[in-house]
């Protein structure tokens, strides 16, 4: 094959289904005797449950039961492991957050549904809820997804009481909610033990592996389907407590049962990214060499789980810097259990760490592009090891020539675009990637054409489309003979679709299988038998994953526009330049490039979720109060993706992509605004009330 | 939502009529409002009366006024090239209200009673003396991001919503209603009822009174006229502040002026001291300024709303401003 | 065309006069003998209504709570459309009706008999896919395709709107539907491709 496959901008295979609506996504599964389940999430966020009246609702109108802490089977909402999250399954009358499930109202209709969970009478205990993030009782956690919370290298509280030049700032993201499109849902339908699940989820095998444990069967009982999923960005990657619900719920009234999580539910217990208080500190020569660095983390965590959101990971593998110190802890609140969301640490930690260095820069007066490359990194700071590969220099130098960097005049309000402020900023972006342990089957077909089936998931990342790629080009076949199957615990297993793992991980074996197969049609004189070729392929990551470290780069470049008068902020341009490996599919990789961008600009100017602070109880649970970007606020971002091969990082030469978009971005954004207005808005979101100077 | 009988009346006098038999009723057009509140338990009807089938959609110019049915999509008011020309603070209002989706379903008549977005009317689970009388405000003291400055009462503090009422309080647009006692006339001004001590009663319209039209006055000056509102996102979000304004200019002199706020008053919120402060003074930045602290002088910020105080005179200058210019 | 407008609105106040005048005395009278129950308008029980969707006359049963949005969803197994919110927040249920598009999560479905309705699956014709559905695959103008229904069917109702459209304007008239996987500027890209193709 003359033209390579593995990089062209392929239109997504599945592109028809989706513009059509024929796409199938989890609330679109009809099955035979299918009804409906409706949650009612909690009203306060800390006490019990002393009387529930069910009368009213048993009595409305297609009503076929209401499943409370009193009548719901038995079952273990316990965690299994350190991964897992503890659910909330009515097995009693704790409630340790605002809007946890209390009950599941079963009907024929969604309407009856809906509207009979309304006539549910509860009476609580209220206790008083902890929401004081500054004051609440913390911790420090054991290890941070295997690592050490607290670390390490030098001497940085010294180092920093020498340092010619000092910058020690404290900074805030708050509590944002993932929103994905597709609110989360079940279809739960049991055949005597075993169970069917419609879901939608980043990993099918941690659901059907965690709902096995809740009702103590055997995971080869249960099935998970996940059709399309519309959106998750880490929301999906638990199994939460809604999924054991739809099933607990299906197993009382002996039915199939839908359960939709609605756009509110969506901030009750589906995960969130955690707020966060760091604190940085950097230390630098005058020419703007960092001596040392210091991130301390604060991360809120619920009352009887835990997740830490990593921020400090940023910071340690990122700048040459002999002495470094970091170290995470854990305010408990009455809040439901944070997760990952999109970039988790790094998108936070970049905004701290970046907004630093940009106060550094001011406080030295060089530039901040300057500034990063006097302090890059040829080797990770902190293991030593050698990057797989590392293009950031070139992301900067690309992104600064593409965005006209040199026309920015340091000082703060000293440019402008009409009566507007303009402002101009930039930040590094950095994201750790992975692989883990995957599987896939390839078939050949006497027709030629070929199946790679593996039990991931797609939610918007292109897999059907680029893992065709990858394997039409091994077997030299044209693209439109592979078909990718996907969605299905039947399908061989696929590891959590996030962290930027999946094109990595399943990426590497469709290789190797694709490999295999080519070689044994070969061995075969070029020909496939009548009954095909079959094989199951499984690759994990070897000794030589651990002898480099990998990680994707970028350069993000912001300009703003800022209204002196009124303080609202707009992004009239972007420019994102990535060091993200070999490009499968440079079409959907400009796709999940921008999405990152996106996704950036929305946590420097939009998003929070705002707690009334005497009760914990969410005040903007709704699409209009909480804000995602509408297409007006966003500008169309100019992604430059610098390829190089990576042969050492894995078998498919890729790094995930998914997040180092949104790193860095947040940051770009407020050192712009620092540029067009010389405020320093060191907690987000940038609200004009912020900029009233 | 509950369950509800549903009307769909041919005639302004059946739809009262079928309202004076069940005086929890509501009137239903675009649906963009009520059927939300429906939704999430603020509003329970037993009745819910169609009255999309009255001939209420018109818009025409009659002598000094234009006159806009009560049914008119938002969109269609919008882009009337009558009132495009001669009152623009009512098709800027508009078009920056909502949605194209939303500007296409709501009516002129049901964004006039668009009820507030104080996230505690909103959510039946907090205390809120509009939605539950006596029960208390949760907003004081709470979540105070989007709670009204002018206007509030210890009662209630809740933001009226409306873009479009704010561009009509500016030219105290006229509202015709309709009801079992008769028709009626009631201009803008008195159209709106502060909270007091009764925050749910909300306007003047008696029980299954429907609005049958809005007289928007052809202001001689109404074509040197604004809205400008400032928000987070750049569409399809509520104002944190905005401000409707028209200029009469001779020279670089005001004669006369209309100014009226939004996203910081419990009610679309007409100045007249401001107005009292630009007429007959020159038209530059120090006056605006000077009738932007007029307009807030009485304004009280509770903490997490303070901003709205300089947001609105910012704002206020602004489209003062942009009205001279 | 204003000559007929003021005729409709004439008409219509004229109409409303006679009424007015009509029912008070009729109301003077009958008001104090009549319970509130007795004079109960409307029915809360389902009831058949008949709507034209992409074309066809479809009958089905619901109750007056049933949003248009859910009938179209569980009644006619139309599930193209999407549930994103159903708050009127996010435009992934965008429909025509009567062809302007508009939320179909604030509206019931039986105050749209002999509407015409047109969903994402009425858009391509004869098999063929609309140029928007075209470009919003060629421009990459998805990722999870959950708000794609919505986005699809509001950039053809925008295409028939008339405006003058640059990237500015389709950012704008395109704000009421969210996509949060962040494929704006893909979708401006198609929505401008398709203006000049369509």
């Amino acid at each position: 094959m003359s033209q390579p496959l593995v990089g062209a901008p392929h239109d997504r295979v599945e592109g028809p289904e989706k513009v059509t609506g024929e796409a199938r996504y989890t609330a679109d599964v009809v099955i035979e005797g299918l009804v409906h389940a409706a949650v009612v999430p909690s009203g306060i966020a800390n006490g019990r449950i002393v009387a529930v009246d069910d009368s009213e609702a048993r009595a409305a109108p297609g009503v076929i039961e209401v499943m409370t802490h009193h009548n719901a089977p038995r079952v273990s909402a316990a965690k299994p492991a350190d991964s897992d999250s503890l659910l909330f399954l009515l097995q009693n009358d704790r409630i340790e957050f605002d809007r946890q499930p209390i009950a599941v109202v079963i009907a024929q209709s969604l309407e009856e549904a809906t509207y009979a969970a309304q006539l549910l009478h509860v009476r609580y205990e209220a206790d008083h809820p902890e929401t004081n993030f500054d004051a609440a009782p913390r911790y420090v956690p054991k290890e941070i997804f295997g690592e050490p919370a607290t670390h390490q290298r030098g001497d940085p509280e010294k180092a920093f009481a020498t340092a010619p030049v000092r910058i020690e700032q404290t900074y805030r993201t708050p509590t944002e909610h993932h929103n994905p499109m597709e609110t989360h849902g079940t279809v739960a339908q049991w055949n005597g033990e075993h169970l069917t699940l419609h879901d939608s989820s980043q990993w099918a095998f941690g659901v059907q592996r965690r709902i096995a444990k809740v009702f103590g069967i055997d995971a080869e009982q249960v099935r998970v389907i996940v059709p399309y999923v519309g959106g998750a960005f880490g929301s999906k990657g638990q199994m939460w407590s809604h999924v054991a619900l739809a099933a607990m719920a299906a197993k009382l009234v002996g039915r199939p049962v839908k359960l939709i999580v609605t756009r509110p539910q969506m901030f009750g217990w589906v995960g969130h990214r955690p707020q966060t208080e760091q604190r940085v500190a950097l230390g630098a020569q005058r020419d703007g060499r960092l001596v040392c660095v210091t991130h301390d983390v604060l991360s809120e965590t619920s009352v009887s789980d835990e997740f830490v959101e990593p921020c400090a990971v940023f910071s340690r593998d990122l700048y040459a810097v002999e002495n470094y110190g970091m170290s995470h802890a854990l305010p408990r609140l009455n809040i439901s259990k944070p997760t990952y969301q999109r970039g988790p640490g790094e998108s936070t930690g970049s905004f701290a760490m970046e907004s630093a260095m940009d106060e550094l820069a001011y406080e030295i007066d060089i530039d901040p592009l300057e500034l990063r490359l006097r302090n890059y990194s040829e080797r990770q700071p902190d293991s030593g090891k050698p990057y797989s590969s590392k293009q950031l220099r070139q992301c900067y130098a690309r992104a600064a020539e593409r965005f006209d960097w040199g026309r920015r005049v340091p000082q703060p309000r000293s440019m402008n675009e009409g009566r507007l402020l303009l402002g101009l900023g930039m930040a590094t972006a950095s994201r750790n990637t992975h692989r883990t342990a995957a599987k896939v089957r390839i078939r050949a077909n006497s027709d030629g054409t070929v199946v790679v089936a593996c039990g991931t998931i797609e939610q918007g990342c292109g897999s059907p489309t680029v893992y065709a790629q990858l394997a039409s080009e091994i077997l030299e076949i044209p693209f439109e003979r592979v078909r990718f199957e996907f969605g299905d615990t039947n399908l061989p297993e696929a590891p959590l679709a996030a962290g930027s793992q999946t094109s990595g991980s399943v990426g590497s074996v469709v290789v190797k299988a694709a490999t295999w197969l080519r070689d044994k049609i070969a061995d075969l004189g070029g020909t496939i038998p009548p009954n095909g070729i079959v094989l199951d392929v499984a690759d994990e990551p070897g000794e030589n994953d651990e002898s480099y470290a990998t990680q994707a780069f970028g350069a993000q470049f912001a300009q703003v526009v800022v209204d002196p008068d009124t303080g609202e902020v707009r992004v009239v341009r972007f420019v994102g330049a990535f060091d993200g490996g070999r490009i499968l599919n440079a079409k959907t990789a400009n796709s999940q490039f921008v999405g990152g961008i996106v996704w950036g600009i929305s946590m420097a100017l939009f998003e929070k979720t705002r707690y009334d602070a005497r009760t914990a109880r969410i005040m903007n649970a709704n699409l209009s109060d909480y804000l995602v970007p509408t297409n007006a606020d966003i500008p169309n971002p100019e992604v430059i993706a610098i390829e190089a091969d990576d042969p050492h990082i894995n078998p498919a030469h890729v790094k995930g992509i998914g997040e180092v978009g949104i790193t860095g971005a947040a940051a770009a954004v407020a050192n712009a605004v620092y540029h067009a207005t010389g405020v320093r808005v060191r907690d987000l979101p940038i609200t004009p009330d912020k900029l009233l100077v | 939502m509950n369950p509800f009988r549903y009307a769909r009346p041919s005639s302004p006098s059946a739809a009262f009529t079928d309202f004076a038999g069940e005086r929890r009723a509501r009137y239903v057009a675009g649906g963009t409002n009520i059927l939300d509140l429906m939704k999430i338990e603020v509003e329970s009807p037993p009745l819910l009366i169609d009255i999309n089938a009255l001939a209420l959609a018109s818009i025409e110019v009659t002598g000094d006024a234009i006159h806009v049915g009560a049914l008119a999509r938002l969109t269609d008011v919008a882009e009337n090239e009558q009132v495009r020309t001669h009152l623009p603070l009512v098709a800027i209002a508009l078009e920056e209200s909502a949605s194209p989706q939303l500007r296409n379903m709501a009516t002129i008549g049901g964004n006039l009673l668009q009820r507030t977005r104080c996230p505690y009317f909103r959510d039946t689970a907090t205390p809120c003396n509009k939605r539950a009388p006596k029960s208390g405000c949760g907003a004081l003291g709470g979540e105070l991001r989007r709670e009204a400055v002018l206007g509030t009462s210890e009662h209630c503090i809740a933001t009226h919503a409306s873009d479009l009422a704010v561009a009509l309080a500016a030219l105290d647009a006229t509202v015709h209603v309709t009801g079992l006692s008769g028709n009626r006339e009631i201009a803008l001004h008195d159209f709106y009822r502060l909270p007091g001590d009764t925050p749910h009663v909300e306007t003047s319209l008696g029980p299954g009174e429907l609005i049958v039209a809005v007289s928007l006055p052809l202001l001689s000056y109404g074509a040197r006229s604004t809205y400008l509102k400032v928000r987070d996102r750049a569409q399809y979000d509520f104002a944190l502040a905005s401000a409707a304004v028209a200029l009469d200019l001779s020279g670089k002199t005001i004669r006369q002026a209309r100014v009226a706020l939004g996203g910081v008053a419990t009610i679309p919120w007409r100045s007249l001291q401001a107005e009292a402060l630009l007429r007959n003074a020159a038209a530059s930045r120090d006056t605006f300024e000077r009738a932007a602290d007029a307009a807030l002088a009485e304004a009280r910020g509770r903490g997490g709303n303070d901003y709205k105080i300089p947001l609105a005179k910012r704002t206020l200058v602004r489209a003062l401003e942009i009205a001279a210019a | 065309m204003l000559s007929r407008r003021r005729f409709f609105f004439r008409a219509a106040i004229s109409t409303l006069a006679a009424e007015v005048a009509l029912h008070f005395r009729a109301a003077a009278q009958r008001l104090p003998t009549v319970r509130p129950n007795d004079a109960a308008a409307g029915t809360s029980a389902a009831r058949a209504i008949t709507i034209n969707v992409n074309g066809v006359e479809r009958t089905m049963r619901v109750e007056p709570r049933v949003t248009l949005l859910d009938a179209l969803r569980d009644r006619l197994g139309l599930t193209g459309t999407k549930k994103g919110c159903d708050q009127g927040t996010c435009g992934a249920c965008t429909v025509m009706v009567n062809g302007r598009r508009i939320d179909s999560c604030l509206t019931l479905a039986v105050m749209h008999t002999g509407d015409r309705i047109v969903t994402v699956e009425g858009i391509a014709q004869n098999g063929s896919l609309h140029p928007v559905q075209r470009a919003f695959i060629t421009h990459d103008g998805f990722q999870c395709g959950f708000c794609t229904p919505g986005q699809i069917v509001s950039a053809v109702a925008l295409l028939n709107e008339g405006k003058r459209l640059d990237r500015d304007t389709i950012r704008t008239e395109m704000s009421g539907n969210l996509c949060r996987c962040g494929c704006y500027p893909h979708i401006v890209d198609a929505v401008l491709e398709a203006a000049g193709t369509s």
